[in-house]
């Protein structure tokens, strides 16, 4: 039956995903305040269940169960709008991600790189949203310091996806992960990598470029209005992002669900995935533990000219090695 | 005589459903009081297009409009509204002194558009598109063989633009 294949597993998968995507969502804040604790010497949340692991239910249920709060000064709709906006782009960006072999997550669409590129231009709208609608000089400063690191970090993180194109020759991600890459390649790509993860850092806004929210001069920059499950949403948006991202880079430049025995046992794909994953988001808390924020013109100008010059160069060499060597 | 309703197929009920959130955004994009909120439409209207053509099996126009027209082009007319407008009292009149002329080009363009729908000989079959793949290798031989010069004197216009905003916008 074509109805099997065409609404009842897709929709089957898209449960699944959610619910592992916002299971590690509860998880990645228990981990992230573990980890931080460690690196400031101190123990982070142990009262609620062993190891605190019930901590992310607790809060889950605090938010839940917080009074609604709509400002009467904000433009009601837009303003209800923009933190489902933030969320959305962050859970659909998923559906091009292999997870084991052949597998994508929902579908392998043939243009899997550039619906990454579009997702994640689509990602400032809700934070643009919220600044805007919240009516608030803070909220619209917030907003448009966001807006404005999005945009300009979106290009370098662009040159890079598409030097990974031009070595990979192919649109699809699943593809990329199942084509056997040679040794130059692998080393090449990882050449990128840290650039491309300080690209991620600020389209993420995770410190040290969360500038959008510094506390102490913004007050909490576009989510400064934004209470109870509302503001749980900005935040959801946020750590799901470092999920898809990690997930993202692992496909990218550590081969997916590759590892030992992972195409003969096809459950291990998922596995494997989930511990580059992990790893990841541990790079992501180290990052956030150890290094302060810049100012931001020094942000700007990082960006501009330095990122973006070296996006260039590396995207030129990239074409030359692919036409020398493939 | 009984009345013969066609009963249309789920791909024209998607279709219609589509078409008239497009056109209901794109009125409220010109009759919308509210600039911020006119951008917004036209993001809306933007997104109808797009799914318009994932119906087509045209993904890769889908994406590439989500990517030009809302990523990069809608993020900019909505962050051009929020830097230079007030944030919330930025009430405007959907009619102006030039509405009159805006009206006349409106519709010599839909005659033009009418008149183009009905010359061009539609082919009754379509024939076999090249998918996804080929397309873009397609798409992207044609901009440096057939296409060069247009491709380039693009090139240039573009950079000519950046070179001119950045010499309005520096300081003296």
């Amino acid at each position: 039956m074509d109805w099997l294949n065409l609404i009842v597993f897709p929709i089957l998968r898209t449960v699944v995903l959610f619910l592992v995507l916002l299971t590690g969502f509860a998880y990645l804040t228990w981990f992230e305040r573990k980890l931080l604790a460690r690196f400031h010497v101190r123990y982070g949340p142990n009262r609620a269940g062993k190891f605190g692991l019930l901590q992310p239910v607790a809060d889950a249920v605090k938010a839940m169960f917080k009074e609604e709060i709509v400002p009467s000064h904000v433009d009601k709709p837009i303003y209800l709008v923009a933190p489902a906006l933030a969320l959305i782009p962050a859970l659909i960006i998923w559906a091009v991600i292999p997870v084991a072999k052949d597998t994508p997550a929902i579908a392998d669409v043939g243009i899997g790189f550039l619906w990454i590129l579009a997702v994640a231009g689509l990602e400032s709208y809700g934070l643009i949203l919220a600044g805007w609608s919240s009516n608030n000089n803070y909220s619209l400063l917030g907003a448009l310091r966001s807006s404005a690191q999005m945009i300009s970090y979106e290009l370098p993180l662009g040159l890079f996806l598409v030097s990974i194109l031009i070595l990979a020759g192919s649109f699809s991600l699943v593809e990329l992960v199942d084509n056997p890459r040679a040794w130059w390649e692998w080393l090449w790509l990882w050449v990128a990598f840290p650039f491309f993860f300080i690209c991620i850092l600020a389209e993420t806004n995770r410190s040290p470029f969360d500038l959008p929210e510094t506390e102490n001069e913004l007050v909490a920059g576009y989510q400064t209005e934004y209470g109870g499950i509302k503001f749980s949403l900005f935040y959801m948006a946020e750590y799901i992002n470092m999920i898809t991202t990690s997930a993202i880079m692992a496909t990218l430049f550590f081969g997916g669900w590759r590892g030992p025995f992972a195409e003969e046992i096809v459950w291990l794909g998922p596995v494997y995935l989930f511990i580059k994953v992990v790893v990841l988001l541990f790079l992501f808390v180290w990052v956030r533990a150890s290094i302060s924020r810049p100012r931001y013109d020094q942000l700007m100008r990082f960006g501009w000219k330095f990122l973006l010059p070296v996006g260039i160069v590396y995207m030129a060499i990239t074409a030359v090695l692919a036409v020398l060597l493939k | 005589m009984p009345i013969e309703i066609p009963i249309p197929t789920v791909t024209q009920v998607i279709f219609l459903v589509m078409a008239l959130f497009t056109a209901a955004c794109g009125l409220m994009v010109v009759i919308s009081r509210n600039l911020f909120h006119s951008a917004l439409f036209l993001v809306g209207a933007l997104f109808g297009v797009a799914a318009i053509f994932v119906l087509l099996e045209a993904e890769f126009l889908a994406v590439g409009q989500v990517l030009v027209y809302i990523g990069a082009i809608a993020t900019l007319i909505v962050f051009a509204i929020m830097l230079t407008r007030g944030m919330m009292r930025g009430r405007t009149s959907p009619m102006n002194h030039v509405s009159g002329r805006g009206a006349l080009g409106a519709l010599v363009f839909f005659v033009a558009l009418l008149a183009f729908l009905k010359k061009v000989p539609w082919p009754e079959q379509a024939q076999a598109i090249p998918v996804d793949e080929s397309l873009i290798a397609g798409l992207g031989d044609k901009f440096v063989t057939t296409y060069v010069v247009a491709f380039e004197a693009v090139g240039l216009l573009l950079m000519v633009a950046l070179i001119g905003a950045v010499m309005l916008a520096r300081d003296r």
